[in-house]
This record gives structure tokens, C-alpha cells and sequence, in this order.
């Protein structure tokens, strides 16, 4: 089996998950910009981290002969401070011109305020000017009906932005319908309690089809598990789904919508 | 596949969980103090299961989830508790 890992916070991971990742596998791993677990003080915080994700983690993954792509943003739980929120921007557009970097991400919202939603606007507004692919994250749980909803609102207000170039991810059974019926991508975040399980996760893909969806574990610092999309393959295969479907899911899907950047390449 | 494959693969992993729900709010029946909304949202998402209708698992992401439609103005925390406070009031 192979596939594509769109969505995984490695820099929180050991070098051992590179490894399993590889041996199940996994053939190109993307990392978006998140939350670290606390707030950076300062906009040099963040300078490093995004030196770390376009320079250090790639090496860290080559080792392995995994490719490593990364996302680049200040993460809505940091965004509520829209001074420190503003000076990061400023730094993205320097890191758009490094060899790794595929787009504009993890941007979204995280509590619903007025301040992640302007800087959300903002996030899009850098991704229309530059022309980037965009990944989006949904708030969490009793936040992510609304939160999916103020974004799509976000999304269809800039006339700049495609929706095949945007993947709306962590989607769930009362948010899937409403982002692929808008024309963007869905993802699909398989967790151990949050979000969803492999077995949730088939049934909305049986049920909404998989024309344009991908899977992935987001695997971070928390409860979450590097090995979800290939333990969702097997889940998959037990319910007699075929071995082209299931290429197509976890690898042709998100093949085809990473390789709207050219940067985007399997070896 | 057939509804039999379908409980041959999920039956013992769903009767778990159900047993799982059942001696939780045991647990919380047993235990002093008052509630929340939490236990509220629950206790209202319960009978969704019962529903004679597809779409159950979006119902109770839906009974679970804040139906307001305006930002808020700012944020008491970063976390989220997977129920709406809300509900109490609305």
C-alpha cells in the first residue's frame, strides 16, 4: 500500500514515527503551521519555527526517504493578539519562496471571535496575493458547526479564491455535506476520541462520496496516532472496499490536490 | 456489504461503548453535586439514537454544537469541552 500523510505536526513526533510512517507506507508527509501547546511571545518565535519546518524537519524526514512539505501561518490560537498575529504575517511572505512550502495553513478559527475571524481574512487575503493553495483548520467540537460555517462564509465572500484550491479540513458528519456541496475539499482527521475514528470516517466517505476528500492523522504533541490513514486502508479493506478505491483515497486524492502546486512531487 | 457483515465487523465494538455511555451515567447518578451543561446536552442528544431516521451521528454533532451564528467578541480560553454552555439558557 501507498499514501500520502497531507497533514501531520512531525516536529512534535520522534524519529521513530518517520520510520513506522515509511514502513506502512506512507511516500510524502505535509506539516502545516499550528499551535506549539503555548503562545509564543514574539514574532521571533514563530521565524524559527517556520525555519524549522522549511529547513530542519525536511533533513529529519530525508533520512527516512520521505519527502516533507509544510503549510505556513499563525494558528487561530494564537491569533487573538492581532499585533503579534499581523507581525507574523509579515514574515510569511520571505518563507513562501523556500522549496518546501505549499501553501497558506493551518489558518481557520479556533474560539469563533472577531479577532481570528479578521486574521483569517487576512491569512486569505496573503494567499490571494501570492496565489497559494490554502489549508483551513475548523474549531473543535461544540465550535466547529459555527466555525465551519463563519469560514465558508470567509471563503465565498473573496472573489480571488477557488474553492478547488482550498481543502477545509477536520470536517465531521454535520459539516462535510455543506463544504464539498460549497466546491471545496474536505478533510477527513481520524483521532482516538475527538474528531473522527476510522470506522465514522469510511461511513461519510461511503455516504458523501470520495471524489474530494483525503484522510489524515494530524498527528501532534496530543492523543493521536502517525499510523491512522493506513489503519483506516486495512478498515477499508474489511469492508471489502477495493484496493484501487482505496489508492484512490489516501493517495490519488491527495496527490491531485498537493500537485496543484508544482513543488509537490513524489519521487 | 450485508447488514449481517456489517454486525459481524461492528456489533461487539457498538455494545461496548453502549454499556460504556450506560455505566457513565451511572456514575455520574451515583456521584454528589449538581451538573452541568454537559450532562444536560447528553441527556438531551440521548434519545437521537433512537431516531428511526439516517443521519444520527450528524444529529448529535448538531445537538451538541453551538447554533449561534455571530463571533463573539473575544475568548475566555483556547479549549473546547464538546458541549455548547449555551444550551442552558437558549
Amino acid at each position: 500500500m501507498r499514501y500520502i500523510e497531507p497533514h501531520a505536526h512531525m516536529v512534535s513526533r520522534i524519529t521513530d514515527d518517520y520510520e513506522a510512517m515509511r514502513l506502512a507506507g506512507c511516500v510524502a508527509i505535509c506539516e502545516p503551521a499550528f499551535w506549539a501547546g503555548f503562545d509564543r511571545s514574539s514574532a521571533a518565535g514563530f521565524y524559527d519555527y517556520f525555519c524549522q519546518l522549511t529547513d530542519y524537519e525536511p533533513k529529519r524526514a530525508a533520512k527516512f526517504s520521505l519527502p516533507h512539505y509544510s503549510w505556513l501561518c499563525i494558528n487561530p490560537k494564537e491569533s487573538e493578539d492581532m499585533g503579534l498575529a499581523r507581525d507574523v504575517l509579515g514574515l510569511i511572505p520571505e518563507f513562501l519562496q523556500r522549496s518546501n512550502v505549499l501553501g497558506i495553513g493551518e489558518i481557520g478559527l479556533n474560539k469563533n471571535t472577531r479577532n481570528e475571524l479578521r486574521i483569517l481574512e487576512e491569512h486569505v487575503d496573503l494567499a490571494a496575493r501570492y496565489d497559494q493553495l490554502i489549508l483551513v483548520h475548523t474549531p473543535h467540537l461544540e465550535d466547529k458547526l459555527k466555525g465551519t460555517n463563519l469560514i465558508l462564509d470567509v471563503l465565498r465572500a473573496d472573489s480571488r479564491i477557488k474553492p478547488g484550491r482550498v481543502i477545509i479540513d477536520h470536517v465531521e458528519e454535520h459539516t462535510v455535506e455543506r463544504v464539498l456541496d460549497a466546491g471545496f475539499w474536505a478533510g477527513i482527521t481520524l483521532y482516538p476520541e475527538s474528531k473522527a475514528t476510522p470506522a465514522r470516517a469510511i461511513d461519510m466517505v461511503e455516504r458523501a462520496g470520495m471524489k474530494n476528500i483525503w484522510l489524515n492523522c494530524a498527528c501532534d504533541w496530543g492523543r493521536s496516532e502517525p499510523l491512522a490513514v493506513p489503519r483506516t486502508a486495512i478498515e477499508m479493506s474489511r469492508r471489502g472496499h477495493s484496493r484501487e478505491a482505496i489508492d484512490h483515497l489516501v493517495y490519488g486524492n491527495p496527490l491531485r490536490f498537493l500537485s496543484q502546486n508544482p513543488r509537490f512531487q513524489i519521487p | 456489504m450485508t447488514r449481517e457483515q456489517v454486525l459481524d465487523l461492528y456489533f461487539m465494538d457498538a455494545r461496548c461503548k453502549l454499556i460504556e455511555l450506560a455505566a457513565f451515567l451511572d456514575r455520574v447518578d451515583r456521584s454528589d453535586g449538581e451538573g452541568d451543561f454537559r450532562l444536560q446536552s447528553l441527556r438531551m442528544a440521548l434519545p437521537l439514537l433512537s431516531s428511526s431516521e439516517a443521519g444520527r451521528a450528524k444529529a448529535v454533532l448538531e445537538a451538541l454544537s453551538d447554533p449561534t451564528l455571530e463571533p463573539i467578541p473575544s475568548a475566555n480560553g483556547k479549549g473546547a469541552c464538546g458541549a455548547w454552555p449555551g444550551i442552558v439558557s437558549h
